[in-house]
């Protein structure tokens, strides 16, 4: 019979080298799944042991301990004793820094409380040099293997996969504690143990896992309500309890393992470093050097290789016209499938290049310092720290940035974060800005000197800043699962390491290859849908030579661009064009005809084909862009049925407020879909931000006209 | 009763209780710092809020509000 391989778990406190570890044992070749209830991938990998075909290692995202508050924190303790339909491991392989034993043993001790085979992997121990623990007597006094690794030198791996083989044949231990409960405890202990779901084992570690994480405030999962009813205890009553277990086992490590450490681990190079990185005045000058540097490189590095992205897929495309005949099935191939794959690949330069400078700076250690010296600004907004670099990612694109919310573990932020990032100002939004800017606002300078179309769009800029921070605010005083509580703020400052390369780039290959199949599938999907809609309903031949003997009757003289005109009149006639002409109630006291409601919603598929939309529209061709004369003199030029001038300059800033302010980018949604894994937040984003949208530009175009300015 | 905020700069002191509310207490405590540890100050953040601690043989990082919370001897 073929027997399945042992699962075997991957733990440890986080900055233990844990990644390093597991990339080293499996090469980084992993199955992903998901745990259930919580957006954290979980990674299974396969390892070779010797005398054996291997085992499955479970990667277990990192924790200072097995106690849980939120879903997330209850990874652990799920993956370990293996609740939830899932196999349980049969070993645990603890990652503990050889340079700061105590406290990455301290999780050891817990599951040597469960009673569970373990291996410790004493990482780190090049760095700790002297003061590394002898593994053979930090052995004896745990009573479990202990191997010594460098695992970014590729050494000790050998010696783990031998251990691990080794204690798999071991028999399981009895649970083993390292303090005693009091009577108090061990009384509380024994009513929860009663009551424990029948699937978790009826122990002493459990059942005090249950009194240490269920609480009036916690956010766990599956927690029944006998097993409530059994803890009930308020926070006043638990804490000598909580007291006992935590100081009991610190009391142990401090007597029994403290004495291993022959000296403390030398930390000058990092103490060093932080004089100068979070120094008042050169920490905040690198810092703003740092993220200038990365917002460039996202902003105008990528430029280049996306627009190369762009030619190569429109060459691929007339390509394909070339030698396919003139069909609809050439048009869907090209226009449909070419261009929404296209719409994929496009964002994989900055979705490379953002997740490479996040692995840069989360393996150095520098990420925990941008939260610390973020957080006094980022939580008057009940933001997290580290919501700085994805919201700044913002700025130049929002699929990304949604996508770098995951450096952040608790829910509540990624999602808040998630919810304003499509608020700031991407550089899809520019071309629009740009066209109506350079079409409608005047180019006079303010007192002589400050050029107005440039005031304009640094006030774009500006606007879009204060709302993103105001929208925060706001939803997190609001909508309950976004609410602020009292979340502790308890974060390591890591020591600074030097970044594994190799570790970075395969975390940034498996970012790209998630964004590619998960959010790529649905964006190719709706841009396919999308361009359905603009091209159906194709208009019959009657109609188009009716329209062409209009077109002949009408003709002024003036040179004609026939072709143009046509396109424009068969996407009046498609979808997009009827559902633009039945949504001018709703644009119009927002001062847009149906042309613009059509621009809006070709929109969808990148904020800047808003501009080659328009181009159709107004007959002159799609192939436009927002530098081409012939589109702002046409949009100066455009009148309503009474003769009104559409665009004034009123109208341009109330359409670059609506798109300010509306998500009309379904890449984003895509992405908000993919990093939350519901179908409900990117509805609440869309629908928020169209409301929005559209009330700010009510007040501002109604205001403006009662200023009289319109 | 002294508390961390009561520490100079680069100066130890020894924990004599926590105080907080649970999941603060938790999460501090079980990443080392309890009643009896030394601790040190290490620094501010340049916006004058977190602060932070040399805790056994590593770096914690907590607000203001946090360490008030926490009692010392110095």
């Amino acid at each position: 019979m073929n027997s399945p391989l042992p699962l075997v778990a991957l733990i440890g406190n986080p900055n233990t080298g844990k990644t390093t570890v597991w990339n080293a044992l499996t090469g980084n070749h992993a199955q992903v799944g998901n745990y259930p209830g919580v957006t954290v991938e979980r990674r299974v990998g396969w390892m070779a042991i010797p005398g054996g075909n291997g085992v499955n290692l479970l990667d277990v995202p990192g924790t200072y301990s097995l106690v849980a508050r939120t879903g997330e924190e209850q990874i652990a303790i799920k993956a370990v004793l293996g609740l939830q339909g899932q196999l349980g491991p049969e070993l645990v392989v603890v990652c503990v820094d050889a340079t700061n034993l105590e406290r990455s043993l301290y999780i050891v001790l817990q599951f040597l409380e469960f009673g569970m085979r373990v291996v410790v992997a004493l990482t780190m121990v090049d760095e700790a040099a002297a003061s590394a623990p002898d593994p053979e007597k930090l052995s004896a006094r745990l009573g479990c293997k202990v191997v010594p690794l460098a695992a970014h030198r590729r050494q000790g791996l050998d010696g783990l996969r031998a251990a691990i083989a080794t204690a798999l044949k071991d028999d399981v231990p009895p649970p083993s504690w390292r303090w005693s409960p009091s009577p108090i405890l061990r009384s509380k202990l024994d009513l929860i143990t009663e009551s424990l779901p029948a699937e978790w084992p009826k122990n002493d570690a459990t059942a005090l896992w249950a009194l240490m994480s269920v609480g009036a405030e916690d956010e766990l999962v599956g927690i029944p309500p006998a097993l409530r009813a059994a803890v009930a205890i308020d926070d006043k009553a638990a804490q000598p309890l909580d007291d006992e277990a935590i100081i009991g086992r610190y009391r142990w490590l401090d007597t029994e393992i403290h004495p291993l450490v022959a000296k403390p681990p030398d930390r000058l190079r990092t103490e060093r470093i932080d004089r100068l990185l979070i120094h008042p005045v050169s920490g905040l000058m690198i810092f703003a050097v740092l993220m200038f540097s990365i917002f460039q490189a996202l902003f105008l590095g990528a430029d280049p290789i996306i627009t190369a992205i762009e030619d190569v897929f429109a060459w691929v495309g007339a390509g394909v016209r070339s030698t396919l005949p003139v069909s609809m099935f050439t048009d869907f191939v090209v226009d449909g499938l070419i261009a929404g794959v296209g719409a994929v690949v496009v964002f994989l330069p900055q979705i490379l290049m953002l997740f490479f400078f996040l692995g840069l700076l989360e393996s150095s250690g520098y990420m925990a310092r941008i939260a610390f010296l973020m957080d006094r600004l980022m939580r008057t907004m009940n933001l997290h720290g580290r919501a700085f670099i994805p919201m700044l990612s913002g700025f130049a694109c929002a699929v990304p940035a949604i996508m770098a919310t995951r450096t952040m573990e608790r829910k509540r932020d990624r999602i808040l974060t998630m919810m304003v990032i499509p608020l700031t100002t991407c550089s899809a939004r520019l071309p629009i800005y740009t066209l109506l800017i350079a079409s409608l606002i005047p180019a006079t300078l303010v007192g002589g000197w400050l050029p107005v179309q440039g005031l304009m769009m640094v006030g774009m800029y500006g606007f879009s800043i204060v709302s993103t921070l105001l929208v925060a605010w706001v939803l997190s005083r609001t909508l309950r699962p976004l609410r602020a509580k009292r979340l502790p703020f308890v974060i390591e400052l890591p020591p600074y390491r030097m970044p594994i390369f190799g570790d970075v780039v395969r975390m940034m290959l498996r970012r790209a290859g998630s964004f590619l199949t998960d959010a790529g599938r649905i964006i190719v999907v709706g841009s396919i849908a999308l361009w359905a809609l603009l091209y159906f309903p194709r208009p019959s031949p009657e109609a188009l030579s009716s329209w062409r003997t209009e077109l002949a009757a009408n003709d002024t003289g003036a040179p004609e661009d026939v072709e143009g005109l046509e396109r424009g009149f068969r996407l009046e006639q498609s979808y997009a064009g009827r559902l633009g002409q039945a949504m001018e109630p709703v644009l119009s006291p927002l001062g847009f005809d149906w042309k613009i409601g059509v621009g809006i919603i070709g929109a969808f598929a990148a904020r800047e084909v808003f501009v080659a939309t328009m181009g159709v529209v107004y007959g002159i061709g799609g192939d436009v862009d927002e530098q081409t004369p012939r589109l702002r003199d046409r949009i100066r030029a455009e009148r309503h049925r009474d003769g009104s001038v559409v665009y004034t300059p009123l109208v341009g800033i109330t359409l670059m407020i609506f798109f300010a302010l509306a998500c009309q980018c379904m890449s984003t949604l895509a992405a908000v879909r993919r990093e939350t894994r519901s179908l409900a937040w990117p509805t609440f984003l869309f629908g928020y931000m169209t409301i929005l949208a559209w009330v700010v530009s009510f007040a501002v175009y109604q205001g403006g006209r009662m200023l009289g300015l319109g | 009763m002294a508390s961390i905020l009561d520490i100079p700069r680069n100066q130890s002191a020894v924990v004599r209780h926590v105080g907080g509310d649970r999941s603060f207490r938790r999460r501090i405590m079980e990443m080392g710092l309890i009643p009896g540890t030394a601790i040190r100050v290490v620094g501010v953040a340049p916006l004058g809020d977190p602060i932070t601690l040399a805790v056994r043989c590593g770096r914690i990082s907590i607000r203001k509000d946090e360490a008030s919370v926490v009692e010392v001897v110095t």
